[in-house]
């Protein structure tokens, strides 16, 4: 029992550590441009790809460094040809040209690699076990992807918090027009920020792409419970962001190991006739397959109780 | 939404009582129309796509009156033509066989009524939010219903989903509804009355303060509406007419599937309703016509069809966020001061070499396909019934220049296109 409690909240932290990668950029995207980027795990799944690519030619290092770079060139283009050319239509148009380029960044990616998952595998320099707990071995690659996104983390409150960049990023979170006065390329900002979030988004695919499956579909598997990470953190809050990953990490990766359902906590079900034929399935269900849904039952239920999201301070 | 988007709202209703045949001429008119359909396209594969778009039409303008007419964006709503369906076709299956005296055409309402209890329900948890966050509940909602889908195995059929016999109900006047075209007319009247509906919600009280919700929902609070109750009821109300839809598709094809109200299936009414033109009430029609014509004739010719319709839909949001309906509308003036001759020339001039950059582009996209995907099949491969040698330089050569000569002479066609229109408008001002 302790073992299993052990190894899934390792597990939980380390997949909550990768939304969180994701959900920075996401956050700083969204409270700068007032546009939520639904592109942006189509972004993680081309990191992932590239990163498989470049893996095959060059090695998995040159992967982790370029495949982010070629997302963020890619990001930023889109920016700067894309959604600044909608942002006059509105947010909604804005929102609807990301939601297009999730369908056309798909296809493109079924078009290149197909739909089957690709061989992606964990480099042999980071292929042997970090430790055994009880009869369990722990794949060092994963206290590797650990070890990144945290660092990744750190690096990114300190850009933000402690120098005169994230100084003029914060600036012209509130007041662009303002930072647009004294100087800074507020365009310029909004470029490179979009590129910058995008590529964290890259490094998760990246590290992300061995543990998990590197498939076509891994941009719509994500996607969504990208979206309820942002919105029961609070849309524009990077603390909720941070506290909602984890926790969505952590509840999936429990909700899997534990393999129990109702059937088996209270025996058969009491009821009987037409209604047990129905409720029979939600009887015998294990908390295993309902692990899918669980982010989206706490979307609702933080909905109800605090609509506007666990940090949430505006009401947008 | 914001305000800069001058949405085409209908006429106001004026004043003085206007004829009957000026108020329900053009209701008369399409009842004609859809009753004559079958005799102009009647194949057994048109009057089959006529059905299917039928109930898109349903589908794409309730959908509308989110997007389009309160200025919500709900990635979800598939849930409600999915979940109409699936009541229909139980409801169906409980009453077949018996004796019990409801007929087919009825059953509709049972879809509608699903999605209208459906959409009170979801709509009470997703309408406390606007904007982006609303966008992303009733995102969040689409994957609890249909992940939900795929556990309750019984009542959603699993993978298979589950199947109903539409000519097993009691027979009125000696229709069976065995055979597709009175299908096609049962379909064909629920949609005249849902247009019809729809359309009169757009023109009452309740559907004007929706309007003002999307414009300006500050100033609605100012004269004291409840915005969220306001997008709460627009949102039920669509709900029921997604349900009708859901209902109709359910006895169309007979089976109801959890893919079809997957994220997938919203995202399709998306592209339809905007490709159409969501500032316009007929926008959703045009776009649910068009969209399943293309759907239908695009997967024929080719495997990516998809790709295609994002780069249309991104085309459409760049270059002409109001749709087709709105590109249509653009003419309006034209026709009514008789100066589209001016002006018609320079759109077929910018038409040839738009089609010139889509044949390049699309030979880039067929090429790419050949060699990454259907490598088993070799690089030999046949483009508008030209055949050739997908790894050599010469067709990629040619397929750029397309591209890029044809983008050229676009921009530039365009922008005479673009000179003529304005000179032909203030032609008219000047006398």
């Amino acid at each position: 029992m302790f073992e299993i409690l052990f190894i899934s909240t390792i597990n939980g932290v380390l997949y909550g550590m990768l939304l969180f990668l994701m959900a920075s950029g996401l956050t700083v995207i969204f409270s700068m441009m007032g546009v939520l980027n639904l592109a942006h795990a189509s972004f993680y799944m081309l990191g992932a790809f590239f990163g498989f690519e470049i893996t095959l030619h060059m090695g998995f290092w040159a992967g982790l460094v370029f495949a982010p770079l070629i997302v963020a060139g890619i990001g930023m283009v889109v920016e700067r040809y894309g959604l600044r050319h909608v942002h006059r239509h509105g947010h909604v148009a804005e929102l609807l040209f990301t939601f297009g380029l999730t369908f056309v960044i798909q296809e493109v990616v079924e078009m290149v690699w197909g739909k089957l998952p690709v061989d992606y595998r964990v480099p042999a320099s980071l292929d042997f076990s970090a430790f055994t707990v009880f009869a369990t071995t722990y794949p060092a690659f994963k206290i590797f992807a650990l070890l990144v996104s945290v660092v990744i983390f750190l690096a990114l409150l300190m850009v933000i918090r402690r120098t005169r960049i994230g100084l003029i990023v914060q600036a012209a979170l509130s007041h662009p027009d303002m930072v647009g006065m004294l100087g800074h390329n507020v365009d310029r900002v909004f470029m490179l920020v979009f590129g910058v979030g995008v590529a964290l988004a890259a490094v998760a695919g990246v590290i992300a792409g061995p543990v998990l499956v590197t498939q076509s579909n891994m941009a719509g598997l994500l996607g969504p419970i990208l979206f309820v990470v942002v919105v029961v953190g609070g849309l524009g809050s990077l603390g909720g962001a941070f506290v909602a990953s984890l926790l969505i990490g952590l509840v999936q990766t429990y909700a899997v190991a534990f393999n129990i359902s109702l059937a088996d906590v209270f025996g058969s079900s009491p009821l009987s006739g037409d209604v047990a034929f129905y409720l029979d399935d939600l009887w015998n269900v294990t908390v295993a397959q309902v692990a899918p849904i669980l982010p989206y039952l706490l979307l609702v239920l933080i909905l109800i109780f605090r609509p506007r999201g666990l940090m949430g301070t505006n009401n947008r | 939404m914001s305000q800069k988007t001058d949405m085409k709202i209908p006429a106001l209703p004026s004043d003085k009582r206007s004829s009957f045949l000026a108020r329900f001429g053009i209701w008369i008119v399409a009842a004609i129309v859809l009753a004559g359909l079958p005799y102009v396209f009647s194949s057994g594969l048109a009057v089959s796509t006529m059905c299917m778009m039928g109930t898109m039409i349903i589908f794409a303008l309730s959908y509308n009156m989110l997007l389009g007419q309160t200025g919500l964006l709900s990635f979800g709503h598939a849930v409600f033509f999915g979940l109409g369906g699936f009541l229909t076709a139980w409801a169906m299956n409980a009453v077949a066989g018996t004796s019990s005296p409801v007929p087919l055409f009825l059953f509709p309402i049972m879809g509608g009524f699903t999605g209208l209890v459906f959409g009170i329900i979801f709509g009470a948890v997703s309408t406390k939010r606007s904007g982006t966050a609303f966008a992303m509940i009733t995102l969040g909602i689409a994957e609890l219903v249909s992940s939900s889908a795929l556990i309750l195995r019984h009542f959603f059929g699993g993978e298979e989903g589950i199947t109903l016999d539409r000519t097993d109900m009691v027979q009125v006047l000696g229709l069976s509804f065995g055979p597709q075209i009175q299908v096609y007319y049962l379909i064909a009247v629920w949609c005249l009355i849902s247009v019809a509906a729809m359309y009169a919600i757009t023109c009452t009280p309740f559907g004007r303060i929706c309007n003002a919700v999307r414009d300006n929902p500050e100033r609605v609070r100012f004269i004291g509406y409840n915005t969220q109750t306001v997008r709460f009821m627009a949102f039920s109300l669509s709900g029921l007419f997604a349900g009708i839809g859901g209902g109709l598709a359910a006895i169309n094809f007979e089976i109801m599937n959890s893919a079809q109200m997957g994220v997938g299936e919203s995202g399709a009414v998306i592209l339809m309703t905007y490709i159409g033109g969501i500032g316009n009430f007929a926008g959703p029609i045009i776009g649910a016509i068009v969209v399943t014509y293309l759907q239908l004739m695009l997967s024929d010719v080719t495997d990516v069809w998809q790709l295609y319709f994002g780069l249309l839909f991104i085309g459409m949001v760049m270059y002409a966020p109001r749709g087709l309906a709105g590109l249509l509308a653009l003419q309006q003036p034209l026709l009514q001061t008789r100066q589209l001759h001016h002006v018609a020339p320079y759109y077929i001039l910018a038409l040839l070499p738009g089609l010139v950059a889509i044949s390049g582009l699309s030979m880039v996209i067929e090429m790419t396909y050949q060699l990454a995907v259907k490598t088993a099949a070799g690089p030999a491969m046949v483009f508008f019934y030209i055949p050739f040698n997908a790894n050599s330089p010469l067709p990629w050569i040619i397929a750029v220049i397309l591209f890029a000569v044809g983008t050229w002479l676009f921009l530039r066609a365009a922008r005479l296109a673009g000179d003529a229109y304005s000179q032909a408008l203030a032609w008219r001002k000047l006398p």
